[in-house]
C-alpha cells in the first residue's frame, strides 16, 4: 500500500512549509523579550522602520482583531506583548517585521528598542501552586480515600521537560488576496482550530481567512498551539505582500510548547497477595505562562495515574502551576507519559514488596472490560491487559550486545563487555482515545465518485493534517473498500470544507477516517440506487450481487458525479463531578511493554537493547503503519528516559539547540519488537483503535525500570543522567508532600 | 559578508596579512553553526578547503597532518590508535568527511575531540604568516582559554606534526548519547614504549585541555616496573591511585552537558579503562 506522500519525502522532493516561496515574498521575523518576567515600558520601532529594505514594523497596537489567542476556552496568550502589558515567558512575541532579505528582516528585529521593567520569575510550580497560581487543579476520590493496606509503598519521581522536536520547525507563507483576505500555507495539526484564533484576531470572518496544509515535518503536539498563524497574516495584510516566516531551531524551543516536566509523590497499599488496595498521588506538572492544553493534561495524568489496573480506593490530587516558563502543553502521550513513570516505578516497588516479579503484580491488578477506571467510568470497549502482558513476555529477548559500538559509550569507546550488566524492565500504559470531558468531538469528509476515461475515480477531501502519521494511507484505503475503486484521490487539506480537528489524541483514523466511511456509505448507496436491483455492493470496480458476482461497471452509472459530505460525531463524553467522577473519555487503548538495557554502571552510561511492545489497537488498518508509530514512539521513549531534556535556569532555557538538547540517532535505537493485539473496539469504525500514542507511554517507564534492574539504583527521576547512574548524584525531592495532598 | 575561496597556501596567507579579520572556514561544522544560530556575523570569509597544501598527509617517521585533513582521512590514515579513536567519536560521518583537524585547533574548544590526543602526543601546532616565520607551539601554548588559541590574526593554522607512539594507546569520552555527542568529558593516554615517555591529556574538564603530570609520572613508574617492552596488568591500587590522580587534575564546571562532580568521577573511570588497555597493549 504506497504511501501517496512518501516518494517525493524519500527523494528529498517533498514540499515542506519551510520550502514554499511566492513571487514578492517578504520575510517575517519575530522580536523577543529576553525576560521570563517583565512589563514593557516602551517600544520605538522607528530605528528599525528606517532600514533598508523593512516593509512592516508591528507591535500590539496593530493587532486589529481579539488580541488573545489559545487552546483553551479562556484564550490568554497575548497575539503580542503591548506597552504597559506584562511578559510572562523569555521568547514572548514583542513585536513581528518583515523585509524584503531574511538578513534585513534579522536586523530589523534586533534594532527594535524596547524597554523592561523586569521583575522577579516564578519558576517554582510546587511553590505556584502553593500559593494559588494554578491553570487546574483536579482532584479525584473513589472509593475510600483514606484506606489502609498491609503493604505500603511510597515514591517520588521527577520527570523532566521533554521537546517534540520535530525535524521541520515553524513555518507557514501568508498571501493577501488583494480584497483584504488572507490565504494561510501552514504546517498545523488542526487548520479549523487556527483558523478561529487567527480570524478573530484578524477581525475577519473566518471565510477570509483560508489555511491550507503545508508539508508538516513533524509534529507530536508541537503544533497544536499557535506560532506564526496570526504574525504572518497581520504582516502580509499590512504590506499587501506575501510573507513568509519560519523559525530557526533556537526560536522553535520558545516557539511551541513542550511536555509539562512533573514532579509526583505517591503511595501505593496492597494486600499480601499484591492486590492493589489503594493509590493515593500528587502530581503537580508545570504548566508554564499560559494555559494552552493544561486542563485536559492535567485530566489526562490524573484519570490515567493508577495505570491499568484495579483501584478501589483512590486520591489523587493533580494540578498544572502556571509559571513564567515556556507554556506547556501538547505532546504524544499527553499527560499519561508522566505519570506512568510514577505509577509503574510504584508497582515495581510494591511487586518488590510482596515478594512476586514485576510481571505478577501486573498481571493480579490488570485491568478487564466491565472494569472501572478511577473516575468510576466503566470500560466498556476492549482492555486486553492480561493478554498484552503474556503476549510480550513471550517475545524473544535479545543476544548479549556485540562489539563496543553496541555498548553503552558506544562511539565513544569506553566500555569493555565485562564492564556491563544487563537489565529487564517492565510498564503497562494506558489512554484515551479522542476529545474528553464533553467536547463535541467531530470530523467531516467529503467523497466524490466521478468517471474520469471511463474508468471510476473516487476524491476524498478533508481538512485533516497529515502530520507524518500515515493518515493520507488510512483515508485512501477506507475509501477503496467502501467504493470498491481502484483510484483514490486526496485533495488539499484547507478550511474550504468543514472541520476535521486535530491529527491529535490519536483520534483521526476513528475520527476522519470514520468521516470518510460513512461519506463513502453515501455515495455507495447512491451507486446502488442507480444500479437498482440485484445490485447489493461495489467491487473491483463494479457493481456487484449478493454473491459478489459483477453486474455492471462503476463507471457507467457516473453520467453524473456523486458527492457526499458527512460530519462523524463520537458518543458524547461527560463532564467530571467534584470527586472527580464521570465518563469523560470515549475508549482506550492499552499498551505493553518490557525493555532490556546495557547499562555501564561505573561510568553511568547505559544503551537500551531491546524494548519489545505488545499493543491493543482494536483493528490494524494498516499494520506497517502501526508497526511505524511504535518504532518511533519508542525513539521518543528512549530519548525521554535516557538524554532528551529542555534544560532551564532562573526561566532561561540554555540549550536550546539540537547540540545541547540530545535527541537519540540510529546508534542510540534499540532493537524493536512489536505484535498486534486486535480486538474490535465496539464503537469504532471497521473496531479500529488510535495506536500514536502508547508505546510512548509506557517505555520510558519499561527502559528506566531495566536501568535500575541492571545498576541497583533508585531512579527517581527520568531521562536518567549518568551522574545519577554512576551513583555520583541522586534526585531529592523538592520538598516533602503528602501523597493525595495539594501543596501546601 | 564577503567570502574568498584561494588556491594556494601563499595566497591564502597575503590574504589574511592583507585582511586581519578575516574568518577562517574550514569544514564549517562549527563556524556555520554559529552563523545560522545569530552568533557570528563576520565581515570576511575565507574559505580553506581548494587549498591543496593543507590537504597533504604524511605518515614516516613523523607524522604531518595537513590542517585541511578530515577526520575521514585522519580515521583512514593514521596509525596512532587514540587519534583514530578520537576521530570516530567526532558527529556522524557527513561530520566527519567535513570537519578537520585545523578545524579542531581553530577553534579551540575544551571538547574538542582530537586536542586530547594532540596533548598526548606531545604535538606540535604548525602556524604561518606571509611575513612572518613559521611559529610552533605545543597544545599547552596553543590553548589560551575556551575558544581562545594562540593564533595571530594574520595567521593559519597549516599542520600538526607528531612522533608516531606505537599502539599503546587509548582514547576515551564520555558523552549521554552513545554517538554524535558532545564530550562532558574525554581523555588520551598515550605510552610511548620506545620512547618511555607517557602523556595523559584530558578535555572538556577545564577551560583548556588539560595534562595530568602526576598520572604521568605515576604510570611511568608503572611501566619502568613492569617492563617497558612487556604488556601488564596493573593492579587495582594502581589503576585507583592514576584515577585519582587524573581527577584531581580535572578542573571541571556544572554546565548543560553535565556536572563537575560526574566529570571528576568519570574521568577517573576513563583513566583506569585508560591505564588496563595501554598495559596491555604492545
Amino acid at each position: 500500500m504506497p504511501r501517496p506522500d512518501a516518494p517525493a519525502k524519500v527523494r528529498g522532493a517533498f514540499d515542506f512549509a519551510s520550502d514554499l516561496r511566492a513571487e514578492g515574498m517578504l520575510y517575517g521575523r519575530t522580536v523577543r523579550s529576553p525576560h521570563p518576567h517583565a512589563v514593557v515600558r516602551r517600544i520605538d520601532t522607528a530605528a528599525a522602520a528606517a532600514l533598508p529594505g523593512v516593509r512592516a514594523v508591528l507591535t500590539a497596537a496593530d493587532v486589529p482583531g481579539k488580541p488573545f489567542y489559545g487552546l483553551d476556552k479562556v484564550r490568554d496568550q497575548p497575539v503580542l506583548v503591548g506597552v504597559g502589558e506584562t511578559v510572562r515567558y523569555a521568547g514572548e512575541a514583542i513585536a513581528v517585521v518583515a523585509a524584503d532579505h531574511p538578513e534585513q528582516a534579522r536586523a530589523a528585529a534586533a534594532a527594535v528598542a524596547v524597554d523592561y521593567e523586569v521583575l522577579e520569575p516564578l519558576t517554582d510550580p510546587v511553590q505556584a501552586l502553593a500559593q494559588g497560581s494554578s491553570l487546574r487543579n483536579l482532584v479525584i476520590r473513589r472509593g475510600n480515600p483514606e484506606a489502609v493496606a498491609e503493604v505500603v509503598v511510597k515514591g517520588f519521581y521527577e520527570v523532566g521537560q521533554q521537546d517534540q522536536a520535530p525535524l521541520g520547525p515553524e513555518a507557514g507563507l501568508a498571501i493577501p488576496d488583494g480584497e483584504g483576505g488572507v490565504d494561510l500555507w501552514i504546517a498545523t495539526q488542526a487548520l479549523h482550530v487556527d483558523l478561529r484564533q487567527v480570524a478573530d484576531a484578524l477581525a475577519l470572518p473566518p471565510e477570509r481567512c483560508r489555511l491550507r496544509l503545508a508539508g508538516v515535518g513533524g509534529a507530536f503536539g508541537a503544533r497544536e498551539d499557535l506560532s506564526m498563524q496570526i504574525h504572518g497574516c497581520l504582516l502580509a495584510l499590512r504590506t499587501g505582500r506575501p510573507v513568509k516566516m519560519w523559525y530557526g531551531r533556537d526560536e522553535s524551543f520558545v516557539g511551541h510548547v513542550h511536555r509539562h516536566p512533573a514532579w509526583m509523590w505517591y503511595e501505593h497499599g496492597a494486600d499480601r497477595e499484591g492486590n492493589l488496595v489503594y493509590v493515593r498521588a500528587t502530581i503537580v506538572l508545570d504548566g508554564g505562562a499560559y494555559a494552552s492544553s493544561s486542563h485536559a493534561v492535567v485530566a489526562n495524568a490524573a484519570i490515567f495515574g493508577c495505570g491499568p489496573y484495579r483501584v478501589p480506593n483512590v486520591l489523587m490530587w493533580c494540578g498544572a502551576a502556571r509559571t513564567n516558563h515556556v507554556p506547556n502543553g501538547a505532546m504524544r502521550g499527553f499527560g499519561a507519559v508522566q505519570s506512568c513513570f510514577a505509577h509503574e516505578s510504584q508497582m515495581d516497588r510494591l511487586a518488590a514488596a510482596v515478594g512476586i516479579s514485576p510481571l505478577e503484580i501486573r498481571l493480579r491488578n490488570a485491568m478487564r472490560s466491565g472494569d472501572r477506571l478511577i473516575t468510576g467510568q466503566v470500560v466498556s470497549g476492549a482492555a486486553p491487559v492480561a493478554d498484552l502482558i503474556r503476549r510480550c513476555a513471550e517475545l524473544p529477548l535479545p543476544p548479549p550486545a556485540e562489539g563496543r559500538m553496541a555498548l553503552p559509550g558506544g562511539a565513544g569507546n569506553l566500555a569493555e563487555a565485562a564492564d556491563i550488566s544487563r537489565g529487564e524492565g517492565w510498564a503497562l500504559g494506558y489512554k484515551n482515545i479522542a476529545y474528553s470531558e464533553g467536547s463535541d468531538d467531530y470530523a467531516t469528509a467529503r467523497v466524490r465518485l466521478e468517471r474520469r476515461n471511463g474508468h471510476a475515480v473516487a476524491l476524498v477531501k478533508t481538512a485533516a493534517a497529515e502530520v507524518g502519521q500515515g493518515l493520507v494511507t488510512v483515508c485512501q484505503q477506507i475509501a477503496r473498500t467502501e467504493l470498491g475503486v481502484e483510484e483514490v484521490e486526496l485533495e488539499p487539506a484547507d478550511t474550504l470544507i468543514g472541520d476535521a480537528g486535530s491529527s491529535s489524541a490519536s483520534r483521526q483514523t476513528w475520527m476522519t477516517g470514520g468521516a470518510v466511511r460513512e461519506a463513502a456509505r453515501l455515495v455507495a448507496e447512491e451507486v446502488l440506487k442507480r444500479a437498482g436491483p440485484p445490485g447489493r455492493g461495489l467491487a473491483g470496480g463494479q457493481v456487484v450481487d449478493d454473491e459478489g458476482a459483477p453486474l455492471a461497471p462503476l463507471a457507467l452509472l457516473l453520467d453524473e458525479p456523486i458527492e457526499r459530505e458527512f460530519e462523524h460525531h463520537h458518543r458524547q463524553t461527560g463532564k467530571l463531578d467534584e470527586d472527580g467522577q464521570g465518563d469523560a473519555h470515549v475508549s482506550f487503548m492499552f499498551v505493553a511493554q518490557r525493555a532490556v538495557v546495557d547499562v555501564d554502571p561505573e561510568a553511568g552510561l547505559a544503551r537500551v537493547a531491546q524494548v519489545a511492545t505488545v499493543q491493543d489497537v482494536g483493528l490494524a488498518i494498516n499494520p506497517l503503519q502501526v508497526h511505524g508509530q511504535i518504532e518511533g514512539a519508542v525513539a521518543q521513549g528512549v530519548g525521554l528516559a535516557t538524554m532528551e531534556e529542555i534544560q532551564t535556569r532562573e526561566g532561561l532555557i540554555r540549550n536550546a539547540s539540537f547540540t545541547d538538547y540530545l535527541l537519540p540517532t540510529a546508534v542510540d535505537m534499540p532493537e524493536i519488537v512489536s505484535e498486534l493485539v486486535e480486538e474490535a473496539e465496539p464503537d469504532a469504525p471497521y473496531g479500529a483503535k488510535g495506536v500514536g500514542e502508547p508505546p510512548l507511554i509506557a517505555s520510558p517507564a519499561a527502559i528506566c525500570a531495566a536501568m535500575r534492574a541492571a545498576s541497583g539504583r533508585e531512579l527517581c527521576r527520568i531521562p536518567v543522567r549518568p551522574e545519577e547512574l554512576s551513583g555520583v548524584s541522586e534526585t531529592k525531592p523538592p520538598r516533602e508532600l503528602i501523597p493525595g495532598q495539594p501543596p501546601a | 559578508m564577503e567570502v574568498s575561496s584561494p588556491r594556494t597556501l601563499a595566497e591564502a596567507l597575503d590574504e589574511m596579512g592583507a585582511q586581519p579579520a578575516t574568518v577562517p572556514l574550514a569544514g564549517g561544522t562549527d563556524l556555520m553553526v554559529a552563523i545560522n544560530f545569530g552568533r557570528e556575523r563576520p565581515e570576511r570569509v575565507m574559505a580553506l578547503r581548494r587549498v591543496e597544501e593543507l590537504h597533504e598527509l604524511t605518515v614516516n617517521r613523523r607524522v604531518r597532518c595537513g590542517a585541511g585533513v578530515t577526520y575521514t582521512r585522519l580515521l583512514e590514515a593514521v596509525r596512532d590508535p587514540a587519534m583514530v579513536q578520537a576521530a570516530r567519536t567526532v558527529g556522524s560521518p557527513q561530520i566527519r568527511n567535513a570537519g578537520t583537524l585545523g578545524g579542531n585547533l581553530g577553534t579551540c574548544s575544551p571538547a574538542g575531540d582530537t586536542l586530547p590526543v594532540l596533548a598526548a602526543l606531545d604535538a606540535e601546532v604548525v602556524v604561518r604568516s606571509a611575513a612572518g616565520a613559521e611559529r610552533r607551539l605545543n597544545l599547552g601554548e596553543w590553548m589560551r582559554g575556551p575558544k581562545k588559541s594562540a593564533r595571530r590574526p594574520e595567521e593559519l593554522v597549516v599542520a600538526a606534526e607528531w612522533d608516531p607512539a606505537g599502539s599503546s594507546q587509548a582514547f576515551l569520552k564520555a558523552g549521554t548519547r552513545n554517538a554524535m555527542v558532545i564530550a562532558v568529558a574525554n581523555l588520551a593516554l598515550v605510552v610511548d614504549r620506545v620512547r618511555r615517555r607517557v602523556g595523559l591529556a584530558m578535555g572538556s574538564v577545564g577551560p583548556t585541555i588539560l595534562r595530568a603530570q602526576a598520572a604521568e609520572d605515576f604510570a611511568r613508574g608503572l611501566f619502568e616496573e613492569a617492563g617497558w617492552e612487556r604488556p601488564h596488568r596493573p593492579s587495582p591500587a594502581a589503576a585507583e591511585r592514576f584515577g585519582a590522580l587524573c581527577a584531581e587534575a580535572a578542573a571541571p564546571i556544572d554546565d548543560v552537558r553535565g556536572t563537575a562532580a560526574y566529570r571528576r568521577h568519570v574521568v577517573a573511570v576513563m583513566a583506569r579503562r585508560a591505564l588496563a588497555r595501554t598495559a596491555a597493549a604492545v
